[in-house]
């Protein structure tokens, strides 16, 4: 019953100890325990056995691993340590029981893996207690190691979809080249000025895919080195307006800024200009002919807001679901023929994180995206410590 | 095979990236066929219509990630006897891999499917093998 074994899970514990009082004692302390661990929704129970030689614990050990081990230091035919180096290595944890607490002991035994201790004698909640550190612990590896794998799959996900992403403008350009190599639109070399034109823009948009990539490994990283100074966020919005000119001519957009003649903003230059150009490259790559960007600076409430909208192609409810995943191309017959990475929002809601925002979209299909975001002074770094003498 | 007395033999070609849509062009033309051309699912579901097209090249990804499936599935709805290539990029390494020899309830409704980087000899071959040009599949 898989249900029930969600909310109630049973660790094995295998209890070594030479003296059967000890043993019965144990098994009857932990018989019926439970420990509630909320933070992964069960309640841990626990299945004791018992072996009473140091032979008897390595063959109970071969059967069958337990979770915890509660190991008696002392036994008949050898030490607890020798029990812990013949079953090396092990998934289990292991609580040494000593009668004596030598320091020396302690210090081998955890070399040899040991998770905790209990001296003898000890009381039945001394027993739990340390019993229940020992489970939590179990399920905090257990829930790191899940991590873990989560992390290794996203990351091969990651680079599957990057590869998928590379090849196609790569597939493209090779097929032109082909075309070219046959001959195929006969011997003039002006024949060919399409196929060399389209091949220039798909690597391109490659070269701007390996950059956004640096940029998202770096911000991702946190290697990214920032440099923080007062940004004018009008005079670094100008900029952006200059290098979008030409895109927006081409597709007959009319850019305008709505802005205070300053507006000041503890950040760092590259992250704004990251920031502002792909609000703005967006808002005119998905507009239509003809259509209106609009760029709007303000100071609100002590923080920056940040608003692009345009009169572009919108995007569906659906659409709007996917918009922020990494690679991800919203495709329909409009913007089939505009060029992207699918990295960019990935990167704009990282950078904006950064300065405490977040990014909100408004969009009605077949009318126009609107994209808002505040941003907060990026704390000014600590001068650099100096030299402890 | 009647298609052969048509003067020349129309191929549906269902493509998303407009340069491979424009290669494909240049090469079938080449080739002597005609190309009717859909860049999407959508534009290309009304044109599955009897004696429109005598075969079909497919994207696989567009705007849904199995657009190629589905638009197969109809045409072979349609009309089982007209050969369907599924061109795909999607390959081993993504972990979604399609070949009609690991198929074998065949789900895939298409009768050859291209990986990789498509090399324009392989898909000729390909249309040539389906339509088997006039003769003999063999």
């Amino acid at each position: 019953m898989p249900d029930d074994d969600l909310r109630a899970h049973k660790l094995d514990i295998l209890i070594v100890d030479d003296e059967a009082g000890m043993r019965s004692g144990a098994e009857r302390s932990l018989e019926g325990f439970s420990v509630p661990l909320p933070d992964f929704g069960e309640t841990v129970t626990f299945a004791v056995r018992s072996a009473a030689t140091g032979e008897e614990a390595l063959a109970a050990l071969r059967e069958k691993p337990p979770a915890i081990l509660l190991l008696d230091y002392k036994l008949p035919d050898m030490t607890g340590i020798d029990v812990l180096e013949a079953s090396h290595p092990h998934d289990f944890l292991t609580i040494m029981i000593t009668a004596f607490a030598s320091l020396e002991v302690a210090v081998t035994a955890t070399k040899r893996g040991a998770f905790d201790f209990l001296a003898k004698p000890f009381t039945p909640e001394e027993l739990r207690a340390t019993v229940a550190k020992a489970a939590r612990s179990i399920y905090l590896q257990r829930k790191a190691r899940r991590l873990e794998e989560e992390k290794k799959q996203v990351r091969f996900e990651f680079i599957s979809v990057l590869a998928h992403e590379l090849k196609s403008p790569l597939a493209a350009v090779e097929g032109y080249m082909h075309l070219m190599q046959e001959r195929l639109k006969g011997p003039e070399l002006d024949s060919y000025d399409s196929m060399v034109e389209r091949s220039v823009v798909r690597i391109a948009g490659m070269r701007k895919l390996v950059m956004d990539l640096l940029d998202l490994t770096r911000l991702e990283s946190g290697k990214k080195k920032r440099a923080i100074e007062t940004v004018d966020l009008v005079k670094a919005a100008g900029l952006v307006l200059e290098a979008v000119a030409p895109l927006a001519a081409e597709k007959g957009v009319a850019v305008e800024l709505k802005a205070p003649p300053e507006l000041l903003l503890t950040a760092d230059p590259g992250e704004m200009d990251m920031i502002l150009s792909n609000l703005l490259t967006n808002a005119v790559k998905y507009n239509r002919q003809g259509g209106r960007a609009v760029l709007e600076l303000a100071r609100e409430n002590g923080r920056v807001a940040v608003r692009c909208s345009d009169t572009g192609i919108g995007m569906t409810e659906a659409e709007l679901a996917k918009l922020f995943g990494e690679f991800v191309r919203l495709k329909n017959e409009h913007t089939r023929n505009i060029d992207g990475s699918g990295l960019g929002l990935s990167i704009l809601k990282k950078v904006v994180k950064l300065y405490g925002g977040a990014v909100q979209v408004r969009s009605t299909y077949g009318e126009g995206s609107s994209f808002e975001l505040t941003l907060k002074d990026a704390a000014v770094p600590a001068p650099e410590p100096a030299l402890k003498a | 095979m009647n298609m052969k007395d048509d003067a020349k033999t129309r191929i549906l070609v269902v493509e998303d990236d407009p340069d491979m849509m424009d290669q494909m062009k240049i090469y079938l033309e080449s080739e002597n066929y005609e190309v009717v051309a859909a860049c999407t699912q959508k534009e290309a579901e009304p044109l599955i219509k009897p004696g429109a097209f005598n075969a079909a090249v497919l994207d696989l990804m567009m705007e849904n990630p199995d657009s190629g499936f589905v638009l197969s599935h109809r045409i072979k709805k349609m009309d089982p006897s007209i050969p369907v290539v599924i061109v795909t990029s999607v390959t081993k390494e993504t972990g979604f891999y399609f070949d009609k020899a690991h198929d074998p309830k065949d789900w895939i409704k298409a009768d050859a499917i291209i990986h990789k980087e498509l090399r324009f000899e392989q898909l000729k071959a390909e249309l040539k093998r389906l339509m088997g040009g006039g003769e003999t599949h063999a």
